[in-house]
């Protein structure tokens, strides 16, 4: 049996998406500036996409950019807004817990004068408004805070965020990377009072490569590439009408039935979550119940490294990712879980099931009857005793 | 806040370490070791327990626990494969690229692993060496995470 379980990191496109792009890469290829049929048929079908992705966020369809995808779109409402406020202020808050798009940029903002302040979070990962009130100043120009931590999946009081920055005498644009909470929780852009919202296609079962920012009409973006436009200033170069098409489909396929889709992931996360529970030294990270994105489910398995549980796991059919350093590229264990207070011997332990709505029950029964399996064989062989940590 | 640049590129193993990861042959514990010696901390996300049987300076098993990537359990195999049945005084001569070699290659990132593994080894000898002499524990070193 095969389990995919990585739905955070992307997923499998659905076969209507790809049947609704197949069109767009043949007879319908036109370029989306030109005046001719097949010029216009593209441009309709840009129109169309950005009226369903507003729709799905209660936004305009002027104010949907799209982009090659979350990453760009983070981009843009970073520096964008940095660079077109940099003579009102240089001062820009996120968290410590926002996702490395997030962080590189504001780093290279940092590089460029601009000063950052991360705000820490408590041992859920949840960020203290009072404390984001206390950091702000008059040189503050922009906070930046993820609706849905794609780690642990918290979810954070972007609502509360968004009053507190609207209230402000001077304004403070509030972005907000939406990319692991579209489609698993509910964004309301007038509701947030956010002024800028990342999205991204692959991780809602649409194509890689296509993303969205959600721009607040009439607010100051600077462009931060430059090159062609074609249709919009702020992401030059020819659209991606194909991969645009298939985006929108992938959000009217995910938000046709929202609440039943969440449902059913809420229900297979509570199954994995209390199934776990079960298992000797192991702990969930982040909150339980409906703070909790119902995609999301994060546990550290005591005694154990979670790469090798990651590579028995797939030897089981089971795709996963993890926290653990071993993993990734930088031998340092995941920023999120340090900033919850995971001790990093526990933190290599870890590992991150995320659910889309293709997952079964059965697929669940499946991986809790593995990952006990493998937590016993690989602490069997470990110098490391889970009690002890 | 500093944020990690890392290098891009792919990362794959081979079937060879695979192979061991799956199915390591010398993991476990050896009743009555000769010595014991342990490298690697948890808090870095690999630890190393090489447990080593030897009689008359000629290693009769080798067996060893790990916490740790497939790379540190597949180098932690290989070094067990390449000094089992050897004297101490060749062991001694053993090269990490001789562990490396064995798995066909190691990713540049994990090849702190076949060091960990080479590491553990070399110290199991010199413990071996000093108990020889004086009988006594040798202390064990501070240890630093990558080095």
């Amino acid at each position: 049996m095969k389990v995919y379980l990585d739905n955070g990191s992307t997923t499998p496109v659905a076969k209507e998406v790809v049947d609704a792009m197949l069109p767009y890469f043949t007879e319908r290829f036109g370029h989306p500036i030109f005046l001719y049929s097949y010029g216009q048929e593209a441009a309709d079908a840009v129109e169309q996409s950005q009226k369903t992705i507003a729709r799905t966020i209660n936004a305009k369809p002027v104010e949907i950019l799209f982009t090659s995808g979350a990453t760009e779109a983070n981009d843009i409402a970073l520096r964008g807004v940095a660079y077109a406020n940099r003579k009102r202020g240089n001062h820009i808050i996120t968290t410590k817990i926002e996702n490395p798009s997030v962080l590189r940029t504001c780093d290279r903002l940092e590089s460029e004068g601009f000063k950052v302040d991360y705000l820490p979070v408590d041992g859920e990962g949840f960020v203290d408004v009072a404390k984001l009130e206390e950091k702000l100043n008059d040189k503050t120009i922009l906070v930046s805070v993820a609706n849905v931590n794609d780690e642990i999946g918290t979810i954070e009081s972007v609502e509360k965020i968004g009053k507190l920055l609207r209230d402000r005498k001077e304004k403070i644009y509030f972005h907000v990377n939406a990319a692991a909470g579209y489609a698993r929780v509910p964004v309301d852009v007038g509701r947030i009072s956010a002024d800028l919202v990342s999205l991204s296609a692959h991780k809602i079962h649409g194509p890689k490569g296509v993303g969205a920012l959600y721009i607040r009409e009439g607010m100051p973006v600077e462009p931060v590439s430059y090159g062609y436009v074609s249709l919009f200033n702020l992401k030059p170069g020819t659209e991606n009408v194909p991969g645009i098409v298939g985006f929108a489909k992938a959000a009217e396929l995910a938000f046709d039935e929202f609440d039943r889709h969440a449902n059913h992931m809420r229900k297979l996360r509570d199954k994995l979550i209390s199934g776990f529970e079960r298992v000797p030294y192991s702990v969930i990270n982040g909150p339980r119940g409906d703070k909790r994105s119902p995609a999301n489910v994060n546990c550290s398995f005591k005694g154990l490294e979670g790469e090798s549980m990651l590579l028995h796991l797939d030897l089981n059919g089971i795709s996963v990712a993890t926290g653990s350093a071993c993993s990734t590229r930088k031998l340092e264990p995941s920023h999120v879980l340090t900033a919850i207070g995971v001790k990093p011997e526990v933190a290599h332990g870890t590992i991150r099931f995320t659910l889309s709505r293709y997952n079964t029950e059965e697929e669940i029964d499946h991986t809790l009857e593995v990952v006990p399996r493998v937590v016993e064989q690989l602490r069997k062989i470990s110098p490391v005793k889970p009690e002890e940590l | 806040m500093p944020v990690e640049y890392t290098e891009r590129g792919m990362l794959k193993y081979t079937e060879k370490l695979i192979e061991r990861f799956r199915n390591p042959k010398n993991i476990g514990e050896l009743k009555d070791p000769t010595v014991v010696a342990t490298e690697g901390d948890p808090t870095c996300g690999d630890m190393f327990r090489m447990f080593m049987k030897i009689e008359n300076g000629r290693i009769e098993d080798v067996k060893f626990l790990s916490f740790g990537c497939a790379a540190n359990i597949a180098t932690g195999d290989m070094t067990a494969d390449l000094i089992k049945g050897k004297t101490v005084e060749e062991a001694e001569k053993l090269q990490i690229k001789e562990i490396v070699d064995g798995l066909g290659e190691l990713p540049a990132i994990k090849m702190h692993c076949a060091t960990l593994a080479y590491k553990t080894l070399k110290k199991a000898l010199t413990e071996y060496k000093q108990k020889q002499a004086s009988g006594a524990q040798a202390q064990p070193k501070g240890y630093r995470c990558r080095s």
